[in-house]
């Protein structure tokens, strides 16, 4: 057991390093132009977004329409820190102290409205991203209101966007294989029963909402970081809607299928600004098609993993006496 | 000793009073059958003991290890972290999660590692994990389930579903066990089979059960005493024997039965 671990342990920094190099490498040789570097960057951000949100609606159930108000709060934090603080340790900091807003409102928004189920809660959570935004909207001597904090400085590059997409993802999955993530996953399959067998159910779905409330936070950093301009209309409603557009396009209750969907939709904007008039109309048809022929999502309830190309090899290998 | 003691427990549902005026004693030890016509208020007994409706009045007291505790009005994970464990009449397992997370997410409440080690998957994580599996598959082979740890749940014939929701409840490691009608949609075989389940858990581990069901063979069988709930009320309590032959009983609920027979 414990040598299985190690060897899981070591397949995953192997992956990840070679992840990392590779696209360094082609960074390096320009392969990858400061156009694709955005697009790269955009797609990590959105890999941390819909991971997080994963957490809340695909594993924990709880249905929210407001995770762009999360991402807003760990914008401006950040952008307001990294604008009087212009260094590496400034942002480490803002990235931090973003994050740790977002989940404090995170605890204080979940407390009264996870009493709430289904459509109510959407309808609350989005509430709540709103009143975000217009509270960022109104507080003009912080915020700059409308117009928005520019010229923050560009501190993020593919080194920092690698290591906290990288963290999120495994933090997020090792709590998932964790008894306190199955007492979330319990919650989304059936909250009596969860209650009948000692799981706290208001006290996990709190946690699960202020988890993703913190990695939403990172992300919304990161984009300030990443874009030197950010304004309240980049927060609202629809970038709810298009983090949950890729929960459910990967599958809810899939990690993995949350990141193969956010780098399958950065390629399709990415391509489809080719034929800038009928974008939307392109990017809207690819999700109505993947939806008819997956409505589970992508991966389902599934997770990718590298045992599958382990069985793919067992079925060439020959067979020996199995008891 | 009484193990739990039930005082002029009453819930109403606006003019309805679904539980009135119910009394009753379970000694430590001892297997009870609650049973009643439909809608006689049994499984709105049961809701109330596990914390799912708040009593309109009266007093629910848990005697374990020499401290008694007053359970009505509390939350039921609360009530479970306390010893009574339950299942459901119409299963309500974890349907889309294998056979062994359904009991280890029963047994979540005596992991003590932080959010931080789950995250970082830090020793104490991985040594309560070892601990966790080790003990649900000793739970699963004691159910004979063990072959099956990684079935989907909603996969599982009906019988041994009825088993693993025994099996998950019993994770939870209760003192007090409430078993809302285990046979039902069981044939006679079956029921038999979970008959000798329930004396031997019991048996096994030192419970006290209390069970609602409409098998008179499973009840009579088994039960020490019975309980007879009808319109709310308790219309009768005893041994098998005085239960069978007891007028109101008879007029209530068992006469049309006896006649069928």
């Amino acid at each position: 057991m414990k040598k299985l671990f190690n060897i899981n342990w070591i397949k995953t920094l192997v992956s990840l390093i070679l992840t990392f190099v590779i696209i360094q490498l082609l960074i390096s040789f320009n392969i990858i132009n400061s156009y694709l570097q955005s697009t790269l960057a955009a797609i990590c951000i959105n890999i941390i977004l819909a991971v997080s949100l994963n957490l809340i609606t695909g594993f924990t159930g709880q249905f929210s329409l407001g995770h762009a108000g999360f991402m807003s709060i760990g914008a401006y934090v950040c952008a307001l820190i990294t604008l009087r603080v212009q260094t590496i340790p400034g942002f480490i900091l803002g990235v931090l102290a973003g994050a740790v807003t977002a989940a404090i409102i995170g605890v204080i928004v979940g407390l009264p409205t996870l009493r709430l189920r289904g459509d109510y809660l959407a309808i609350a959570t989005l509430g709540m991203a709103e009143i975000i935004r217009i509270i960022f909207l109104n507080m003009d001597s912080i915020t700059n209101g409308a117009a928005g904090l520019s010229d923050i400085p560009q501190i993020t590059n593919w080194a920092w966007l690698f290591f906290y997409t990288a963290g999120t993802i495994i933090i997020i999955s090792n709590f998932i294989k964790s008894s306190h993530g199955r007492a979330c996953i319990s919650i989304r399959e059936d909250e009596i029963a969860a209650e009948a067998m000692g799981v706290n159910s208001t006290r996990y779905k709190v946690t699960a909402f202020t988890i993703g409330a913190f990695f939403a936070g990172i992300a919304g950093a990161l984009y300030a970081s990443t874009f030197n301009f950010i304004d309240p209309k980049i927060f609202g409603f629809s970038k709810s809607i298009d983090i949950l557009v890729i929960v459910v396009l990967g599958g809810l209750g899939s990690i993995s299928g949350s990141i193969i969907a956010a780098v399958l939709l950065g390629i399709i904007t990415t391509y489809l600004q080719a034929f800038a008039n009928i974008q939307m109309i392109l990017y809207s048809l690819t999700l109505i098609i993947i939806m008819i022929f997956r409505p589970q999502g992508l991966m389902g309830s599934k997770e990718l993993s590298l045992s599958i190309f382990s069985k793919l090899g067992d079925r060439f290998k020959p067979k020996k006496g199995r008891v | 000793m009484s193990i739990l003691s039930v005082k002029k427990l009453t819930k109403s549902f606006g003019g309805l009073t679904a539980v009135s005026n119910v009394n009753m004693e379970i000694n430590e030890g001892e297997l009870v059958g609650l049973i009643g016509p439909n809608g006689a208020g049994k499984t709105t007994l049961f809701n109330l003991l596990t914390g799912f409706y708040v009593p309109t009045s009266g007093t629910i007291t848990l005697n374990v290890n020499g401290t008694s505790k007053s359970l009505g009005g509390l939350r039921p994970y609360i009530i479970c972290k306390n010893g009574v464990a339950r299942t459901f009449q119409n299963i309500r397992l974890f349907k889309d999660l294998t056979v062994l997370d359904n009991v280890r997410i029963a047994m979540h409440k005596n992991i003590k590692y932080s959010l931080i080690s789950s995250f970082l998957h830090l020793p104490s994580y991985k040594k309560e994990e070892d601990e966790l599996i080790r003990k649900s598959m000793e739970l699963l082979e004691i159910l004979k389930l063990d072959h099956k740890k990684d079935e989907l749940a909603k996969n599982l014939p009906y019988g041994e579903q009825r088993h693993l929701e025994i099996a998950r409840a019993l994770a939870t490691n209760p003192s007090l066990l409430l078993l809302d009608e285990p046979a039902a949609g069981m044939n006679p075989a079956e029921t038999a089979q979970l008959t000798e389940l329930i004396s031997w858990i019991r048996e096994k581990f030192n419970l006290t059960i209390l069970l609602i069901e409409h098998d008179m063979s499973l009840v009579m069988g088994i039960c020490e005493r019975i309980y007879v709930l009808d319109y709310g009320m308790v219309i009768a309590c005893g041994t098998p024997d005085e239960i069978k032959t007891n007028e109101r009983v008879i007029k209530a609920y068992l006469g049309e039965a006896l006649n069928n027979a």
